[in-house]
């Protein structure tokens, strides 16, 4: 797989883990292709935290609205049935629970379920904008995320950068495997078989608990 | 009625070192032409409250690629290099601030409140120095409210008795600062004789000067 479909399957599967009704989060960069995977027969409501539920397509000549934007600041569309309101009430939706799930991305995420995505010390600052009230109000946290950068493991013990949450992950999901974060640590629940178990152990910094891991589908 | 103000105006409203809350998400919903005239005025040594740092030449970031920013509290700074650059150089004190925690800052500062109790950002750095309160065995972090002397903010469309509206994804922090400063200046998109009273954003109460965008 190249980058793009590495980042296309790790969608992929992300997508079949969204429900009909979910209010969804899609942080930007890999979470936000997931919207392009949804099964038919499953709708849901997409939250952008500047201040919409109903996130569109990004616009045509006809229907292009500069005052319709995304997290990004891009311009899209709104969907049918979708609506526009401030930033305190966006982040009352966000950390009051109503968010089903958000889905980010990492810079490392450990097997105690903390992760850590908005800063590298000295190196880059860009800050944590929503992601840290998104990441601790939504009812399921989905990491995607390629299971290594540049072969060096993100998926790690302990978090070794600042925190963006502390125990607030629920699920990785990766080009390698699906993993769930559980009271008793970080279970590999399906595995991609392009990949024997030794190689995702070996790419992962953290403990895998491993029992009977199921194949990573991707079709119903 | 409220005082309608020409852009050149705005000089009598703004000086060295004060504080300032300007509304707008990556300068969407920002009043961009009081940017422009704030960086011809060079006010200095701003305390700028804003969701992000904008871009260089869009938004807030307008100022602070200026120089005229000494403190910057924002949530996300990274589609601007420059604050970046001149926050890594010890130029311009940055303080970021989870979105949520800012917004809700903001509208405590407004609605007279001492603060408030949020869950995020415990167990990372932005708990350092704050207090935790415990209720029903949970805990949170005391996050304190925020103010300003003045928020500049940007209307779509603005009656002549102040009331305001704001469209769309412009929307964003403009409604929530309209409370929490001394003094309020809209720009507006458009002035119009009334606003359906039944969907007004911002009550007239907060707006204290309207300039029109197109003078």
């Amino acid at each position: 797989m190249d980058r793009q479909e590495t980042k296309n399957f790790i969608a992929k599967r992300v997508a079949k883990e969204l429900s009909d009704g979910d209010l969804v989060n899609l942080g930007i960069g890999l979470p936000t292709l997931v919207g392009n995977f949804l099964p038919t027969d499953v709708k849901i409501d997409l939250q952008s935290e500047n201040g919409l539920i109903g996130l569109g397509p990004a616009p045509t000549e006809d229907n292009y609205d500069k005052d319709i934007t995304n997290a990004g600041g891009q311009v899209v569309t709104l969907v049918e049935g979708g609506m526009y309101f401030d930033s305190a009430l966006s982040f009352a939706i966000i950390r009051g629970g109503h968010v089903d799930v958000t889905v980010l991305g990492c810079l490392q995420v450990d097997e105690l379920g903390s992760l850590a995505s908005w800063i590298i010390p000295g190196k880059m600052v860009p800050g944590m904008g929503g992601a840290m009230d998104l990441v601790t109000g939504a009812k399921k946290v989905i990491i995607a995320t390629t299971h290594t950068n540049r072969g060096k493991p993100k998926i790690l013990k302990e978090c070794t950068l600042p925190l963006t949450a502390k125990n607030q992950v629920n699920m990785i999901i990766t080009e390698m495997g699906v993993m769930e974060v559980k009271e008793d640590g970080l279970h590999l629940l399906e595995y991609n078989p392009e990949y024997t178990i030794m190689e995702i152990v070996e790419a992962t910094g953290a403990t895998l608990i491993i029992k009977e891991p199921k194949v990573m589908e991707l079709e119903d | 009625m409220k005082e309608i103000i020409k852009l050149s105006e705005l000089k009598n409203h703004v000086f060295d070192g004060m504080s300032i809350m300007v509304g707008g998400f990556m300068a969407v919903g920002t009043p961009e032409k009081i940017m422009d005239e704030l960086v011809r005025l060079n006010v200095k040594d701003l305390t700028i409250i804003c969701n992000d740092a904008g871009f260089v030449d869009l938004g807030v970031g307008k100022l602070i690629a200026n120089s005229q920013v000494k403190t910057l509290i924002a949530s996300h700074i990274g589609l601007n290099p420059e604050a970046g650059r001149l926050m890594s150089e010890g130029l311009m004190e940055c303080i970021l601030v989870p979105q949520g925690t800012l917004a809700e800052q903001i509208r405590a500062g407004g609605a007279g409140l001492g603060g408030f109790l949020t869950p995020t950002g415990l167990g990372t750095i932005v708990e350092k120095g704050k207090k935790i309160v415990t209720v029903d065995s949970k805990d949170f972090i005391l996050e304190l409210p925020i103010r300003a002397d003045l928020a500049l903010l940007y209307g779509t469309t603005v009656d002549k008795y102040g009331n305001t509206n704001f469209t769309k994804t412009t929307r964003n922090f403009n409604p929530v600062m309209a409370t929490a400063t001394d003094k309020v200046i809209v720009l507006a998109r458009e002035i119009v004789e009334r606003i359906d009273p039944d969907n007004v954003d911002t009550p007239h109460v907060f707006i204290d000067y309207i300039i029109k965008e197109e003078e």
